[in-house]
């Protein structure tokens, strides 16, 4: 095995995160914040609680969960976009490394970024509302199974993508609706009984009810179906990378 | 010589359909200077990309000191350095940080030592902390091939390593390849300056049209192909080569005022004599002469335009 490759391709993204510590960190922590400005303080306070959490602290999970799906995928995606767009990819490919450590470079750097960037938003948070995490081994887990998963998701629309319209279309058009829809701001039981069954459709559901039931012992579905889910969605996404280095997808003519 | 790539039946048809390669098969030799010559789209980008890894090839093999490229990719990779034709660089990364990464990607652990020695014989260490895109693209060339250099490869194959770079600076680099070659690297390359291979090449391979069709030392390349040319400026102008003159195949040159006398250049050299014995016989006096041989270039157009 190439470590001395994995620790290059993982350190040379995590320094460039570095460089754009403001976009990366600093933009995500602000806009979380006003999230709890308007939903928490503002809103919050005339809200009921929901299963005896408070609207405030309920919301937690959902945008912690909100920010580590959108900044894996982003991260991630533009992390092998980006040598694609500037030809420098063609180091990596001529380099004695496999697909798998390539994979774990990239894909290692963007989904320890986005953990960081959630244990931020979790401190921020708790400047904002009281939290409390019952099952803290769960809530790690389901963060770096969730960061995992979606930085590989993100790895495949940056390989997919030949443009800077198509890395964002995605996320734009599909992930932030579902995770909109997918109960970060309410529970699923709040929804009309027929909506209940078709929100059940989106994978999102699952990671954000298994994450609150981490952190307050309630959740829309059982957290054995959260973790199953999961592990189904990460199980597609290294099937669908191995055969992108399989074939050369998009990397190689 | 014991050959250290080995390119076998290679073939390749884009998906567009167009045939890039034709059954080229290729060796080259441990430590030589490698030139591969060719015109635009003829195959020669291809055919390093494909022994690089960066292509697919479509059939045939190629074997880098041993090891198939496409399924013992890590021992043949490890030992083969490219710098490829575009100047790719990450513009916010420093030169001591791109080319340090490049070590690590290969499997090589840290080498401060290794990688300040390639910085300086690049003159490029007082620039090691300057970000790539502050850099000249002469300066951007030298930091990919000290990229390439960074594992110490056994091979080296540069794209065009001169395009675009100033005289000085090709002449820089020319010496850089020169002690790479002393030092047992060797070195394939191609290029549109036929001068360079001319001047550094040991041997030349030309394609075209996706297949090699010609595979020489350089020195017994010259010998063959490159005609030599006997220019006399007479004292008197000519009108017309005299009858007696006809068997040398002689030309006029400078309306009259030049008598030119091509020749091979592993021809015996008793032509020059005869050519000579015959103009004093037909009272043909001349004030000066010059000898003249084909460049590498000359050949290269004629053996291309052969084929086209």
């Amino acid at each position: 095995m190439n470590l001395h490759a994995m620790r290059a391709i993982y350190l040379f993204e995590m320094a460039r995160a570095g460089r754009t510590v403001l976009q990366s960190i600093i933009a995500p922590v602000i806009s979380t914040s006003l999230y709890f400005v308007v939903f928490g303080a503002a809103i919050g306070s005339r809200m009921q609680a929901i299963d005896g959490v408070s609207f405030g602290s309920f919301i937690v999970p959902g945008l912690i969960m909100l920010s580590l799906l959108t900044q894996s995928i982003s991260n991630a995606s533009f992390g092998i976009y980006f040598p694609k767009f500037t030809g420098t990819i063609y180091e990596v490919l001529s380099a004695p490394v496999a697909p798998f450590e390539i994979v774990v470079g990239y894909v290692g750097a963007a989904a320890t970024k986005s953990i960081i960037l959630a244990l931020i938003i979790l401190a921020t948070a708790g400047l904002f509302v009281p939290i409390e995490v019952q099952h803290p081994f769960w809530m790690l887990l389901f963060l770096v199974l969730t960061a995992v998963t979606f930085s590989l998701f993100g790895f495949i629309i940056g390989i997919w993508a030949d443009g800077f319209e198509k890395l964002q279309l995605v996320p734009l058009l599909i992930v932030t609706p579902l995770t909109f829809l997918g109960g970060s701001f309410y529970s699923i039981t709040m929804l009309p009984p027929v909506w209940q069954k078709v929100a059940l459709l989106n994978p999102v559901v699952y990671l954000v009810s298994g994450f609150r039931w981490s952190f307050f012992g309630t959740a829309d579905v059982h957290v054995g179906i959260s973790v199953i889910m999961t592990l189904v969605f990460l199980a597609i996404c290294l099937g669908i990378i191995t055969w992108i280095f399989k074939t050369g997808y998009r990397l190689k003519n | 010589m014991q050959n250290i790539i080995s390119v076998a039946n290679l073939s390749k048809v884009y998906a567009s359909g167009f045939e890039a390669l034709k059954d080229v098969s290729l060796d080259i030799q441990r430590g030589e200077i490698f030139a591969l010559l060719g015109p635009n789209g003829a195959g020669k980008t291809t055919l390093i990309s494909i022994i690089c890894g960066l292509v697919n090839p479509s059939t045939g093999t190629v074997l880098a000191d041993g090891d198939n490229v496409v399924t013992e990719y890590r021992a043949a990779r490890s030992r083969i350095g490219l710098v490829p034709q575009e100047l790719t660089t990450d513009a916010f990364e420093t030169v001591l940080a791109t080319v340090t990464f490049s070590r690590g990607l290969f499997g090589k652990p840290p080498n401060p030592a290794h990688i300040e020695k390639i910085l300086r014989e690049l003159s490029l260490w007082d620039k090691r902390d300057s970000r790539l895109r502050t850099l000249s693209g002469g300066m951007k060339r030298r930091v990919m091939i000290a990229k390439a250099l960074s594992h110490e490869p056994e091979i080296l194959f540069l794209d065009e390593p001169t395009a675009g770079v100033d005289v000085e600076l090709r002449r820089d680099m020319w010496e850089v390849v020169r002690q790479l070659r002393e030092s047992g690297v060797t070195i394939i390359l191609t290029t549109h300056y036929i001068e360079e291979a001319e001047e550094m090449a040991d041997r030349i391979g030309v394609i075209h049209r996706g297949r090699i069709i010609l595979i020489e030392e350089k020195a017994e390349l010259m010998r063959k192909l490159g005609k030599k040319q006997l220019t006399l400026q007479l004292q008197e102008p000519l009108h017309a080569i005299p009858d007696g003159l006809g068997a040398y195949g002689l030309a006029l040159g400078d309306g009259g005022n030049e008598l030119i006398y091509s020749y091979d250049a592993d021809a015996e050299q008793k032509g020059i004599a005869d050519v000579l014995g015959a103009l004093g016989k037909a009272g043909i006096h001349f004030k000066d002469l010059q000898t003249s041989q084909r460049s590498l270039e000359e050949i290269f157009v004629s053996l291309v335009s052969e084929r086209s």
